[in-house]
């Protein structure tokens, strides 16, 4: 479970200049008593035991390790090595989280949760603990997503969610976010908001970070009883960048390990199409924090595009904003296509087919080793499973299914 | 501070009259409409006008506001255009105090130095930014205290008491109660409910309180500016605005919503 962090943020939220509680005033009260109700719980014995336990016995943690040989080999460097969160229950990260803000909600006694969700995992993930946890759960999705991520809306209805499309704005996950945020500010009294990402007001940033932060804290563990040593460099795909943050958070401290987010670059970033705030945007506020966004010169957020709908969002967790400005993490990205290869490439030669979230972190992490030593190890998050995009592949190949 | 704002204020209390704050959508539904529109609420007897800036993430807002919103953005008006908009109304109209809401990216991105110089010298009076609370103000607050614009501060149901007093320590113009859990234009006002939590803000301010969100007719504006000095009404005025075809129809929409209200608030007695 959760350790007590030493550093950032500060109490109010701030990773440097980025981060804070950009949000009105009806839910700063709410934010208060979540981060009290965080404070405490995350301390409490019975509390991180139940985690501890959930997570082994109903996610199914720890996740493995995997060498990539013939994948290793094709890239002709670094040894590459898959941290296994494909394998989680639900298929992806994403339960990490789910798992510890639902429970939160048990101990603060609200019945009633709701998330936003872009691809549909987060949505499933935060379906899956409500059932088990007999919460009521609504769940806001883009009505666009709705369309390219059919299967897991019919996953989150079998288990028991409703499902909210969004038409407003660009139909995709920022405007479900939009939505969600203003259903807890109307239902701010019974319902709890399990936001999917590291982005949006503090406490939020910190403690989705620190849910997914597992599978950082396993990863180091078991490389250093695999290997000896740590890898040589971290590579994470970043949309809102919870799957990369809990990788890239237990190795802060680890100079020598270099971290790499990717960010979808849709078309290629000159085309304008993409989702790649770190790496072609700028500074701003957007849903709760400050943070790297996409907008125009009016201050309007753009509409972005990727192939994968995790990561179509125009901002980015302000932690990540942070490490960028620090130089501690380098962030890049990779286009459709890229990705795409990628999905195919792992598919084919190590027979686990990827999510196309986990598809652009390979594409880099791909290049990435060919560019290294043989004696040195690449770390890639395998952050999700590839199962739900079967059909956008299908239709791009020009099949109907 | 801003001297329009305390000098409405003020003159209502003197007159013993309730101030009367529409709020439209800068732009819509025609840029070219909007400051006309202004004009024909001051006539009606509108005290102070609260003009949108149109954002596309608008996450305090209800679907109406929102999609007023989208339309102003797709005839392209942004913060620079409303900035205009207050210049070319002030060419005749010198005294209606006017109030920007809107949300914090747009202000930031034109800068959150440049933008309350500018503002002020286009004549605006105030600034709301429904998704910056005070305590994240930083070196916007300080440009808008340099030049005098007010920032106009939020208070909630959800609200401490603790948290009333910081924001009564820092706002300044007047105080905006939130009458309401939830999005402009939503649900069902109870009035009753008010008493307190304004009396409660008069304990640690001396400022104007003005209550908005879920007002729609001129019999809840009535029931409302019994605990309040002021009411605003947004999402009403702005569906009504909606579907008007020209700038003249625009003008007698505003016209009509606002003359009874105002003709209400003064017969209260």
């Amino acid at each position: 479970m959760t350790e007590n962090q030493p550093g950032l943020p500060d109490k109010r939220g701030h990773f440097g200049e980025f981060g804070g509680q950009f949000v009105s005033e009806t839910l700063m009260h709410a934010l208060d008593e979540l981060q009290q109700a965080y404070g405490h719980w995350r301390k409490d014995e019975e509390f991180v035991q139940r985690m501890d336990e959930d997570l082994a016995n109903y996610v199914g943690r720890p996740s493995p390790i995997y060498y990539a040989q013939r994948y290793s080999e094709a890239a002709a460097g670094a040894k590459i090595y898959l941290k296994r969160e494909d394998l989680n229950h639900t298929g992806a990260h994403k339960i990490n989280n789910t798992m510890g803000q639902g429970l939160l909600a048990r101990y603060m006694g609200k019945k009633r949760v709701i998330a936003e969700t872009g691809a549909g995992q987060h949505g499933v993930a935060t379906a899956t603990v409500a059932a088990r946890l007999n919460q009521s759960c609504r769940v806001y999705m883009g009505d666009v997503d709705i369309q390219r991520q059919a299967i897991n809306v019919f996953r989150m209805r079998l288990l028991g969610a409703e499902v909210t499309g969004v038409s407003a704005g660009s139909a995709t996950l920022k405007d479900a976010l939009n939505e969600a945020m203003r259903d807890w500010v109307g239902n701010v009294d019974d319902t709890f908001y399990i936001i999917g990402t590291v982005a949006g007001p503090h406490p939020y940033p910190e403690m989705v970070r620190d849910f997914n932060a597992v599978v950082g804290r396993e990863a180091r563990r078991q490389m250093l009883k695999l290997c000896d040593s740590l890898p040589d460099a971290l590579v994470a795909c970043v949309g809102g960048g919870s799957n990369a943050m809990g990788l890239f958070h237990p190795f802060l401290e680890d100079k020598n390990v270099k971290m790499f987010g990717v960010e979808a670059a849709g078309h290629g970033l000159e085309s304008g199409q993409h989702a790649a705030s770190l790496c072609a945007g700028r500074p701003g506020v957007l849903h709760g924090c400050r943070t790297y966004l996409l907008d125009d010169d009016a201050g309007q957020i753009r509409h972005t595009h990727s192939i994968s709908a995790g990561l179509d969002y125009p901002g980015v967790g302000p932690e990540h904003a942070w490490l960028k400005e620090t130089g501690r993490a380098d962030y890049v990205a990779v286009t459709d296509e890229e990705a795409l290869r990628a999905f195919h490439q792992l598919t084919r030669l190590e027979g686990i087919m990827p999510a196309l979230e986990s598809s652009h972190a390979l594409a880099y992490g791909f290049k990435l080793a060919a560019g290294m030593r043989p004696d040195q190890r690449v770390l890639i998050n395998l952050s999700g499973r590839g199962d739900k995009d079967v059909q956008t592949v299908a239709e791009i190949e020009g099949l109907s299914l | 501070m801003s001297q329009r704002i305390a000098d409405c204020f003020e003159l209502a209390k003197k007159a013993g009259r309730k101030v009367l704050i529409p709020f439209i959508t800068a732009g819509d539904p025609d840029p070219g409409w909007t400051v006309a529109v202004m004009h024909a609420l001051a006539g009606a007897g509108a005290d102070l006008i609260e003009l949108g800036v149109p954002f596309s993430d608008p996450m305090a807002d209800g679907p109406v506001i929102q999609l007023a919103s989208e339309r102003a953005i797709e005839k392209h008006v942004t913060l620079g255009t409303v900035l205009e908009m207050v210049k070319l109304f002030r060419q005749t109209d010198t005294d209606t105090p006017v109030v920007l809401m809107g949300y914090m990216n747009p202000v930031e991105r034109y800068g959150n130095k440049r933008f309350p110089d500018h503002a002020t010298i286009a004549g605006v009076d105030g600034l709301l930014l429904v998704d910056c609370p005070p305590q994240e103000r930083d070196d916007l607050g300080v440009a808008m205290n340099d030049v005098g614009l007010d920032g106009i501060c939020l208070v909630t149901p959800t609200t401490t008491r603790e948290r009333v007093k910081d924001i009564a320590g820092v706002a300044n113009g007047f105080i905006y109660y939130v009458s309401l859990k939830g999005i402009t234009g939503a649900g069902q006002l109870d009035s009753s409910e008010l008493r307190e939590p304004i009396q409660q803000i008069r304990e640690f301010s001396q400022l104007p309180v003005a209550v908005g969100f879920g007002i729609k007719n001129a019999e809840m504006a009535v029931n409302v500016a019994a605990h309040s000095d002021a009411v605003v009404m947004g999402s009403a005025l702005v569906e009504a605005l909606s579907v008007a075809k020209n700038s003249e129809e625009a003008c007698s929409v505003a016209t009509a919503f606002v003359a009874p209200v105002r003709e209400s608030l003064d017969n209260m007695g």
